[in-house]
């Protein structure tokens, strides 16, 4: 039952976080990103089954296997980037947390030019 | 995985232990010392929590492809 330790882990920082918050809030921080990192490390092995499944099934759907790259990698920025600004929202830096999103969201533009660019251009080809 | 949850206790066992020593070298007269300790005890986790930080982008890279 993974479920069972992950909660028990959640609480269990939850409240040594409570406890440190009062008297070494950078303590705290720290604690809560080595919490957050060990609960994803749980699931993260999971995630990457989930992967070779779909793309397994992309391939045998004959997707080419860079628009799928390209998905993957968006999720990863998007992941990684939420994990970071959550962070520094919880320490009290909102204005940090705000451009790690704005840099990871123009990162993201930057891999979905060339799909948007081919999406484009097959538009362009059935027009003509 | 048992090491990661240990990771924890560790974590705010040296925060506990930073706080009891500051409080003491405070009310012992010695604030200079006592921040070197908060100073030594953040390293100290920092170390730690950066490690397991670069484990998690290892882990994120080699799932999500992002070379």
């Amino acid at each position: 039952m993974d479920v069972l330790q992950i909660v028990a882990i959640g609480l269990m920082a939850t409240v040594l976080i409570g406890v440190l918050k009062s008297q070494r809030p950078e303590l705290a921080v720290l604690l809560s990103v080595a919490a957050g990192v060990i609960l994803f490390l749980l699931v993260l092995g999971k995630i990457g089954s989930i992967v070779v499944v779909i793309t397994d099934l992309s391939s045998r759907a004959g997707i080419s296997m860079v628009y799928l790259g390209t998905i993957l990698k968006i999720i990863g920025i998007a992941y990684i980037a939420e994990f970071g600004a959550q962070i520094c929202r919880d320490a009290g830096e909102g204005a940090v947390a705000t451009k790690i999103e704005f840099a990871a969201k123009i990162l993201i533009m930057v891999l979905a030019v060339p799909i948007v660019a081919a999406v484009l251009q097959s538009l362009l080809k059935l027009l003509g | 995985m048992g090491n990661s949850i240990d990771l924890i206790f560790k974590i705010a066992g040296v925060g506990i232990l930073v706080a009891v020593l500051s409080a003491i070298l405070k009310h012992a007269g010695k604030e200079e010392q006592g921040h070197i300790v908060t100073l030594a005890g953040l390293a100290i986790v920092f170390m730690w929590v950066i490690q397991l930080l670069a484990a998690l982008f290892e882990q994120v890279k080699s799932v999500f492809r992002l070379y």
